[in-house]
């Protein structure tokens, strides 16, 4: 593996406070140097370093996605670790942690390491993130030591969110110990039986069943009552794909209180409302899903002001046959790996006047973090060679056709995407080239 | 794809959703302007008095497909009685005895029905939206006769043409304030009820106001929301004191999902008996069917000179005739004489 010499970019990266043209030199797939431009072209020709032009481009760590769904093993029709790890990489990712919905559930240390396996022919680096409970049926823990000792990063029960208090509590402090955050998909699924989108005056409208507020909100208080309870500073609940303003308030409530809470938010939950669901678009079926505009409002405003703490993309791919049914029979989610950068920078700077650092605080240093991913979301010297390139001023069209995920079920097709991804390097590797 | 503040801009060239969107189905009444119901209104009522053998030249032989998947007895025979009256070939296609059992999905099914002739589709389905789908995969003209808990468009221009009947003015033009001053109460299982939302949203469109009277679990507030001229009114007695036609709901038992009703409750509140209607003298009673006598409403009601039923059901036919002329392009009457008229002057 030749080193990389990346030159004349613009360096964004937030966990070194640095926002400013610098070179960087990548060896051995490590961050091995990084010099005020023009300091690093020695290592060409000492030793052989392929170069980077990064004129007028941004060089940041690669982006982190703590939640994705890679559909493997079990679901190789709507996406593959080789598939989806391709489209996080054209999406500027260098790592993904990958969701145990699969079939069988990854519950245990052997689909852990198959997930990593070399086989798989991943392009980023692939993170487990383990069930939390056998089978996700919510009973019975899983082998939380054992799980993290073969790669797991966290725990969940993702789509099947632990109902019970007493298995809720014992996650906590099992996970606690284990030096393991505990993920919940915040979904009370005894108030949301039959309900196809949000609950209010649309869903009424459409003859739909709609899942109401509480129903999140409400287990984010009583998972946050349970962490308050155990009195452990090591246990950490993260809330999956935030979606309310209710359960933002609790969270931020939690954290005045000392509770290590931390909480992602989805692009469609602050760029997307309910009106979306148009008439019946299954596009905009998620779960959770697409609220009212003063939700919208409230996650967005939670991530300008720094309550939010990253911006996971809950890539959910299905097939074309699967979303081109009746609504309340089409499945949840939709694709979200190439369209992250682009819609976060459109809405968070080119709207909102985010700094272009803070965008790449949360899609890359902060989910880093939250999961305890050393060496990632950082380009200081030592880190991971996880490097994304990108023209942080380039508009240009989503085409879903043109995705490398095996899925094109995304609401953002034909949309104007800001900032564009040129080179992506996981671990010294181009692992996707424009 | 609807745009919201926030949002990037979606190029304009290809949005997915701008495309084909038949005017001539009716999907909902929401799409429906006043001009659209005065003319199908006026359309029942022309091929309700036209020769059958000249509106059976209307569709003459073309073909139409009633495909359903959930049971009916009024909507279905209506339709095809309709479909057949101005002439068209029908074929019936229900979820028990075709591909569907077979696992056949909506949108091959309507590819099949489409490459079998049909040029039309009647959809009745037990899911809301379910006619949206159809549209978008077969492109063809699509009826909706009914959708899940979202609407019953045709139901609701039925009972649109019996009021009008009742109220003196079957033969007026419809307009914006046709049913100005009139006060129409719904009653019953509201939450369920594709009919009432139909009703709920076309009623108001042409003047009247609507009252929805039940109980919480089966009339949620946010049901006034939905549209202007929409009021909740849980007193069902204050209602009916207010109102001069109601509209009794069956409760839908096969999609009460565990909610539970206290029917004995129910009945002292909201059933439409003897006793209750005693005081409105001038009040039409109304009920899109099936009734279940002896809980929604007494027989004596049902059978009683106010009950407007089978009135509504008669109307079914005429105002389907006008969906399906209307769907298929068929709105003027085919004028045979004036053509061989035509070839005799150019000889």
């Amino acid at each position: 593996m030749k080193p990389i010499l990346i030159r004349g970019g613009r360096l964004v990266d937030p966990a070194s406070g640095i926002d400013s043209p610098r070179d960087l030199l990548l060896r051995d797939g490590r961050v091995a140097a990084v010099e005020a431009p023009g300091k690093l072209n020695s290592a060409i020709k000492s030793e052989g370093a392929e170069v980077v032009e990064a004129k007028g481009l941004a060089v940041s760590p690669g982006l982190v996605d703590i939640h994705v769904h890679l559909r493997e093993p079990g679901q190789g029709y709507k996406e593959t670790i080789a598939s989806g790890t391709a489209a996080a990489a054209a999406g500027g990712f260098t790592a993904v942690c990958a969701m145990p919905n699969t079939i069988p559930v990854n519950d245990s240390v052997e689909t852990t390491r198959w997930m990593q396996a070399a086989e798989r022919g991943a392009a980023i680096r692939v993170f487990p993130i383990a069930a939390a409970t056998r089978g996700s049926m919510g009973e019975a823990l899983t082998e939380y030591g054992a799980l993290k000792a073969a790669g797991a990063v966290a725990v969940t029960d993702d789509g099947k969110p632990i109902l019970g208090d007493a298995i809720m509590r014992q996650a906590l402090s099992t996970s606690a110990r284990a030096g393991l955050p505990v993920i919940q998909h915040a979904e009370d699924t005894r108030l949301t039986g039959g309900c196809s989108m949000n609950a209010g005056a649309l869903a009424f409208r459409l003859g739909l069943r709609g899942m109401p507020i509480e129903a999140e909100s409400g287990l984010v208080e009583r998972d946050l009552r349970l962490l308050a309870e155990l009195k452990d500073s090591r246990a950490h609940l993260h809330v999956a794909h935030l979606s309310t303003a209710a359960a933002l308030d609790a969270v931020k409530r939690a954290r005045r209180n000392g509770l290590r809470a931390t909480c992602e938010v989805a692009p469609h939950h602050f760029i997307l409302t309910e009106e979306a669901v148009g008439n019946y678009d299954t596009h905009a079926k998620m779960n959770p899903p697409l609220r009212a505009e003063r939700d919208r409002a409230a996650v967005l405003q939670g991530i300008l002001d720094g309550t939010v703490d990253c911006i996971a993309t809950d890539h959910a791919p299905h097939a074309a046959h699967e979303k081109e049914q009746e609504f309340e029979r089409a499945p949840n989610g939709i694709t979200g790996l190439e369209t992250a950068l682009g819609l976060t920078m459109a809405v968070l700077h080119g709207k909102h006047k985010l700094p272009v650092s803070r965008v790449i605080a949360l899609l890359s240093t902060q989910p880093a973090t939250v999961l305890g991913l050393k060496g990632r979301g950082s380009l200081a010297v030592g880190s991971f060679a996880d490097v994304v390139i990108f023209d942080p001023a380039e508009q240009w069209i989503f085409r879903a056709a043109d995705s490398k995920s095996k899925s094109k079920n995304t609401p953002f097709d034909g949309w104007t995407m800001e900032g564009r991804v040129k080179l992506t390097i996981s671990e010294g590797r181009v692992a996707y080239r424009a | 794809m609807t745009k919201t503040k926030t949002a990037p801009r979606k190029s304009a060239p290809d949005t997915p959703d701008a495309a084909v969107v038949p005017s001539r189905s009716l999907l909902s009444v929401t799409s429906l302007r006043v001009a659209d119901v005065a003319e199908i209104m006026q359309l029942a009522t022309e091929l309700e008095d036209e020769d059958p053998a000249a509106r059976a030249q209307r569709l003459y032989k073309r073909r139409v497909a009633l495909l359903f998947y959930e049971s009916s007895t009024r909507t279905r025979t209506s339709f095809e009685l309709a479909a057949k009256g101005l002439g068209a070939d029908t074929t019936l296609v229900s979820a028990l005895s075709s591909s569907i059992e077979k696992g056949e999905s909506l949108k091959d099914t309507g590819i099949t029905l489409r490459a079998l002739g049909a040029e039309c589709i009647i959809l009745r389905h037990p899911q809301s939206g379910a006619p949206y789908l159809l549209e978008r995969e077969t492109k063809l003209p699509i009826l909706n006769a009914g959708d899940g808990m979202h609407e019953h468009p045709s139901q609701a221009l039925l009972d649109l043409r019996t009021m009008l009947a009742h109220l003196h003015k079957p033969k007026h033009a419809v307009t914006e304030t046709s049913l100005s001053g009139y006060t129409v109460t719904i009653c019953g299982d509201i939450f369920h009820s594709r009919v009432a939302r139909s009703n709920m949203l076309l009623l108001p469109k042409l003047g009247a106001q609507v009252i929805l009277s039940g109980p919480t679990a089966l009339l949620p507030e946010v049901a006034a929301t939905v549209g202007p001229g929409i009021t909740i009114e849980r007193d069902f007695d204050k209602a009916l004191a207010q109102s001069q036609v109601v509209m009794m709901l069956r409760i839908q038992a096969e999609r009460l999902a565990g909610r539970h009703i206290d029917l004995e409750e129910y009945k002292v509140r909201y059933q439409l008996n003897g006793g209750r209607l005693a005081p409105h003298k001038e009040l039409l009673v109304m009920h899109p069917g099936p009734i279940i006598r002896g809980l929604e409403l007494t027989s004596e009601v049902a059978d009683g000179p106010q009950s407007a039923i089978a009135e509504q059901v008669r109307n079914g036919v005429a105002v389907r005739m006008a969906l399906v002329a209307r769907a298929l392009g068929a709105e003027k009457a085919k004028k045979t004489g004036a053509v061989k008229a035509t070839k005799g002057k150019r000889a």
